[in-house]
């Protein structure tokens, strides 16, 4: 059974999650494409997860009692592959490649390409439904891992979404299936209010999930928050996770223009800066 | 042969078949989407309650669990009407099922193909299937002629790995095969021989196919029917051959003529043997009436078919 890391303190998660952000800006710069906005807002959920929270063996990512880690926000590539060879499921090296020929790191996740891709993405609203899967495969065979699926707030527009919503609880998978909500406000047209406005937290709780909310940037709440979705309860778990996009570079925080968007080296340079400076 | 079997509709093959499976230890899941009483996964479900779910109407959802399922190792089966698998969930099936690892093991089972759906009207009538199924990669796509060839097929596509698009019929109707036929996927069956000209079908139209056959020999007209059930992998020996054998075919399907069977068979010919072709499907939405009618209001008939391949021949240099 794979188990989870000893326990990583904060201030261990938050040094990580400031190399990811390193990770995030540099791929984003090199390949001259990809998202860095949506990355950013979701370090510190992957962070906590990954580190303290995922029952996983980055040296046997295809044991079958492996918990799974489902990108349903399949854009969020630079966040994700960081997170993976910082957790050990491939080298670091591996991410300069990101997003250009011959390499496996796609600009959206090919599954199985690498160690620890559980799932094609770049079409939205997908994962969910991916999870009920493996849960209810898990289920038959008697295996008690745990599915943690991460979805975008824009994603939430996708009606599939809500089919899986409604079905997580229906299966009596609460057990089983935890979703993560990055609400960071912003989707690709624009500010989320305006382009299609949701209200996640009240929509999860209309399908019969417990709500659980959290500042997404405080790394402490975050890691409450995971471990009180762990916490056994009639109803399936959501965590919406208040995030800024673009988080910890001060140009790309709350900005539109950077959710799918390169910097420039100048751009780079302050970013990579301001990271290491801690503004997150 | 032994004696074709009774008339019975291809869509009541998926339960014997989702069983048969599991009695050879294949670990079948089954999903349905609120459709479960026509396309008969009920009774699949009545006989293996844990291996069987039902998701309501939301196909969207049911690709992406039977994604799930498959990834775990499963041989995951979903079914409902061809017109909204995969109509509705074409993009479920290219970005879960059919780019991951190659494809996952997922098996879709579309009963109500084609205009012989009858009442329920243009919106229930699946042209479009065909098309959108053969487009997706790594699937197999088979379109059966009668209950065994449906109970084998489903069984073939259950063995394989790779991801399948069976689609069954509403109707009941006549059979062709005995128990002594044998379907072997990506292969046609040569159900008469002949010299002049070659018909190809699949589904429903092979009866018809063969009665246009029989026309044809009235005539002096010698024509070779081939049940084309696998449209994709197609079986490229069997059109070459009827190519140079025959030097002319007609395609005959329940389906319009792009992206379906006429297009596959077509594309062998231009690669290989090019000979005069001629094309019968449906091209046009439809209307209500009962499945034999429609079938004469599509001109789905076999005059139909045997004027096509008069047309055919006379292309002949």
């Amino acid at each position: 059974m794979p188990t989870r890391l000893a326990p990583v303190s904060i201030d261990e998660l938050k040094a990580i999650a400031k190399r990811i952000r390193a990770h995030i800006v540099r791929m984003v710069y090199e390949a001259q494409s990809g998202h860095p906005g949506g990355s950013l807002s979701a370090v510190e959920l992957g962070v906590a997860l990954y580190w303290n929270h995922l029952r996983c063996d980055p040296a046997n990512p295809e044991d079958p009692n492996r918990d799974r880690f489902i990108l349903s926000k399949g854009h969020a590539t630079p966040f994700y592959y960081a997170v993976l060879a910082e957790r050990g499921f491939f080298s670091t090296e591996l991410l300069t490649g990101f997003r250009k020929l011959g390499s496996p790191l796609q600009g959206h996740p090919s599954m199985k390409a690498l160690p620890g891709i559980e799932m094609s993405g770049g079409s939205l609203g997908q994962g969910l439904s991916f999870a009920i899967g493996h849960a209810l495969a898990g289920r038959m065979e008697g295996r008690e891992f745990r599915c943690w699926v991460m979805l975008g707030d824009g994603e939430l527009n996708e009606g599939q979404v809500w089919e899986a919503a409604m079905a997580v609880p229906h299966f009596g998978l609460g057990d089983r299936i935890i979703a993560l909500v990055d609400r960071n406000g912003i989707q690709n047209d624009g500010f989320a209010d305006r382009i299609m406005r949701t209200n996640p937290p009240a929509m999860f709780a209309g399908f019969g999930w417990k709500v659980i909310e959290c500042d997404g940037h405080d790394m402490a709440a975050v890691d409450a928050a995971l471990a009180e979705a762990e916490q056994p309860d009639e109803r399936p778990r959501v965590v919406v996770a208040h995030t800024v996009k673009g988080k910890g570079v001060s140009f790309m925080e709350n900005n539109p223009g950077f959710h799918g968007k390169a910097p420039t080296r100048e751009q780079l340079e302050q970013a990579l800066a301001q990271i290491a400076e801690g503004l997150a | 042969m032994t004696q074709a079997a009774p008339a019975a509709a291809t869509r009541e093959a998926y339960p014997y078949a989702l069983i048969e499976l599991v009695e050879q230890g294949v670990d079948v899941v089954a999903i349905d989407a609120d459709l479960s009483v026509s396309t008969m996964g009920y009774q699949f479900g009545e006989r293996y309650p844990d291996r069987w779910y039902t998701v309501g109407v939301a196909e969207q959802n049911m690709v992406g669990i039977a994604a799930g399922l498959a990834a775990c190792g499963k041989t995951a089966f979903i079914a409902s009407f061809a017109v909204f698998l995969p109509g509705r969930c074409y993009d479920q099936l290219r970005t879960s099922v059919a780019q991951p690892r190659g494809g996952l093991n997922v098996k879709c089972v579309a009963s109500h193909g084609g205009i012989t759906v009858g009442e329920d009207g243009m919106s229930a009538q699946a042209i479009e299937d065909l098309a959108l199924a053969t487009s997706l990669i790594p699937f197999d796509v088979v379109v059966p002629a009668d209950f065994e060839a449906a109970k084998q097929a489903i069984v073939a596509v259950g063995k394989t790995t790779r991801p399948a698009y069976v689609r069954t019929g509403r109707p009941k109707v006549p059979g062709i095969y005995g128990s002594d036929y044998r379907f072997e996927l990506g292969r046609a069956t040569k159900l008469r021989d002949g010299s002049d000209v070659t018909l190809i079908a699949c589904g429903v139209l092979v009866g018809i196919a063969l009665e246009a056959a029989n026309l044809l020999a009235n005539e002096g007209i010698s024509a070779r029917v081939l049940d084309m059930a696998t449209i994709k992998p197609i079986d490229r020996e069997a059109v070459l051959a009827a190519a140079r054998e025959t030097g002319a075919i007609v395609t005959a399907e329940e389906h319009q003529t792009t992206g379906g069977l006429g297009t596959a068979v077509a594309r062998v010919l231009a690669e290989t043997v090019p000979v005069p072709m001629a094309f019968v499907g449906v091209d046009r939405y439809g209307t209500s009436g009962k499945w034999d009618e429609l079938l004469t209001y599509f001109d789905l008939t076999p005059a139909r078919v045997a004027a096509a391949a008069r047309e055919a021949i006379s292309r002949k240099r």
